[in-house]
């Protein structure tokens, strides 16, 4: 195979369709990008919660009663709400947090405003077991097995927070993919179609390479390296305008919430070798099989 | 080198056969007029010769084999070894003569040095040596036909088939591209051409096959175009 004829018949055949072939590129870039956005997000709802996963626990707050007069927790109910605890299999650990080291830890966050902790007294604060579990996600186990039990006054799962936010991230991404995929669809037809109108203009060409024994692959490979030209182009531009935003946008607005270690955003690096190639490929092999299909169905050989 | 056994063709979407039960054989080096009124079925002939089409019923052999039951993916040899000649030229016009018959090579992946070689010496032939840079609209009709007689040629091909060729031209340049002809003929090359063109096959006193409604119905070794009807 001749490179240098099939690269001037690809460059040609792109030029010659110049409306066309932007129209497929900017289609195939927005739709590659939407699905490359849909990626990140997937990675930062799965970074975040490995971040916060470690760190979630369960607090069984006990009772007013229980907290005044428990100290160390060595009395039941108390004492055999930790034994029970201890012996469950969901559960890593357990610790006893008394009244007074509650009022320490208000204290410390919130050492930056004196006039709220003046107005806290420590007989407001209940005591409290802290339970860390094998598998973060299955606290509702324990609050259902719990909630009610003597001495206790309230469960709370600090998971439900997290639950909430990748919720919210889960269906932004749902929305992102959807509308790549219409996208795609888009980009599918306009690629059928830029193959076609490039058959029909070579129709001379073609009918004169098949009557001089070209073989399919001289016929037909310039129409393919044409849309798979296009549809790499379109990916990188989608790479290109991830990284962008990346750059720009998400590091500039969501990084307070970065910092603030609410959410953890997937690194540039990972835009870049894992998300690029995914799209690189993507593109390739789409516009790939959609201009063999077509050449399949409307062009003879 | 061709033998045609009892060929029928009946395309889709007629009802009457294009051609009907046609036998004929041509051999090595000959040089045959097909003629016959308008829709005999000339240009069906050469296009089952191609493989551009395939027979309803019958055989086609050419050097042996049988174009119909070809394999697809053999058609491309085959054609290599046909050249073919059109009454309307069939040139891409955005490249010069020299491209346009290097085409032909290019795209059967031969290389740019052997393109480079046998381009001119097959232009020098046709007579246009001097003209290798022009373009298809720089040219007359008698030297468009001979850059699409060039590039028919250029692959050495053992058959050339030729539908009309000069439909398009005056007298004179007809005589010219028959001369042409005679002389791709003379190098072994085989010569099938179709043609409606009265003085020309008079004055040739070649082989005429006569084709009416589809049935050969005359087949003479030094023929004219009017005898016989
Ligand atoms: N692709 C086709 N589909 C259907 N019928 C066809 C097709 N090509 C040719 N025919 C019919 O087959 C018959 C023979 O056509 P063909 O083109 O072989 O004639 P011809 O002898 O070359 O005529 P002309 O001298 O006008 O070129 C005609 O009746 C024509 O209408
Ligand atoms: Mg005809």
């Amino acid at each position: 195979m001749r490179a240098s004829f099939v690269f001037s018949e690809v460059v040609t055949g792109l030029r010659r369709n110049v409306t066309m072939t932007i129209a497929m590129i900017l289609t195939t870039a927005i739709s590659l990008a939407m699905l490359g956005g849909g990626l990140l997000i997937t990675q930062t709802v799965d970074l975040t919660k490995e971040r916060y996963l470690d760190d979630i626990e369960v607090s069984i707050f006990l009772t007013d009663d229980v907290s005044a007069n428990d100290e160390s927790c060595t009395e039941d109910p108390c004492a055999g709400l930790r034994k029970s605890l201890e012996e469950s299999d969901e559960v890593e650990t357990v610790i006893y947090q008394s009244r007074d080291e509650a009022y320490e830890s208000f204290q410390r966050i919130f050492e930056e405003q004196p006039e709220l902790v003046e107005l806290a007294r420590p007989e407001a604060l209940p005591a409290s077991l802290r339970v860390r579990l094998v598998d973060p996600e299955r606290a509702d186990v324990i609050t259902e097995e719990y909630e009610g039990e003597a001495g206790i006054a309230q469960i709370q799962d600090q998971g439900v927070f997290l639950e909430r936010l990748i919720d919210g991230l889960n269906s932004f991404r749902n929305i992102t993919l959807v509308g790549s995929l219409a996208l795609l669809a888009a980009a599918l037809l306009l690629i059928a179609n830029m193959v076609q109108i490039s058959a029909f203009t070579r129709r001379t060409e073609v009918g004169i390479m098949r009557l001089v024994g070209a073989t399919r692959w001289y016929t037909q490979l310039p129409f393919l390296l044409e849309a798979m030209v296009a549809g790499v182009i379109g990916a990188i531009l989608a790479a290109g305008s991830l990284v962008g935003l990346q750059l720009f946008v998400v590091d500039g607005v969501l990084a307070e919430l970065r910092e603030a270690g609410i959410i953890s955003l997937p690194s540039l690096l990972y835009t870049v070798l894992i998300v690029a190639p995914v799209l690189l490929i993507s593109a390739m092999v789409i516009s790939a099989i959609t201009g063999y299909v077509t050449l399949r169905m409307y062009v003879r050989h | 080198m061709i033998r045609i056994e009892d060929v029928t063709k009946v395309y889709k979407t007629s009802t009457r056969p294009a051609l009907n039960n046609v036998s004929f054989e041509v051999d090595k080096g000959e040089f045959v007029f097909v003629i016959g009124p308008s829709g005999s079925g000339k240009s069906t002939f050469l296009r089952l010769l191609l493989r551009e089409e395939t027979p309803t019923k019958g055989k086609i052999y050419i050097s042996n084999v049988d174009v119909a039951k070809m394999p697809r993916r053999k058609v491309p040899r085959l054609r290599q070894t046909i050249g073919c000649v059109f009454q309307d030229f069939r040139l891409l016009s955005n490249k010069t003569v020299f491209e346009n018959v290097a085409f032909a090579l290019e795209v059967i992946g031969k290389p740019a040095h052997t393109i480079r070689k046998v381009v001119p010496e097959v232009l020098e032939l046709v007579g246009l040596d001097g003209k290798s840079d022009r373009m298809p609209n720089e040219l007359s009709g008698g030297e468009q036909q001979r850059v699409a007689i060039a590039r028919a040629f250029v692959n050495r091909p053992l058959m050339l088939l030729a539908d009309e060729p000069t439909g398009n031209l005056d007298p004179d340049t007809s005589q010219d591209i028959m001369l042409l002809l005679e002389r791709i003929n003379r190098t072994g090359t085989t010569v099938l051409m179709a043609t409606h063109d009265h003085s020309i096959v008079d004055s040739m006193r070649r082989r005429v096959v006569e084709l009416e409604f589809g049935k050969v119905i005359r087949d003479d070794a030094r023929g004219v175009y009017g005898v016989g009807n």
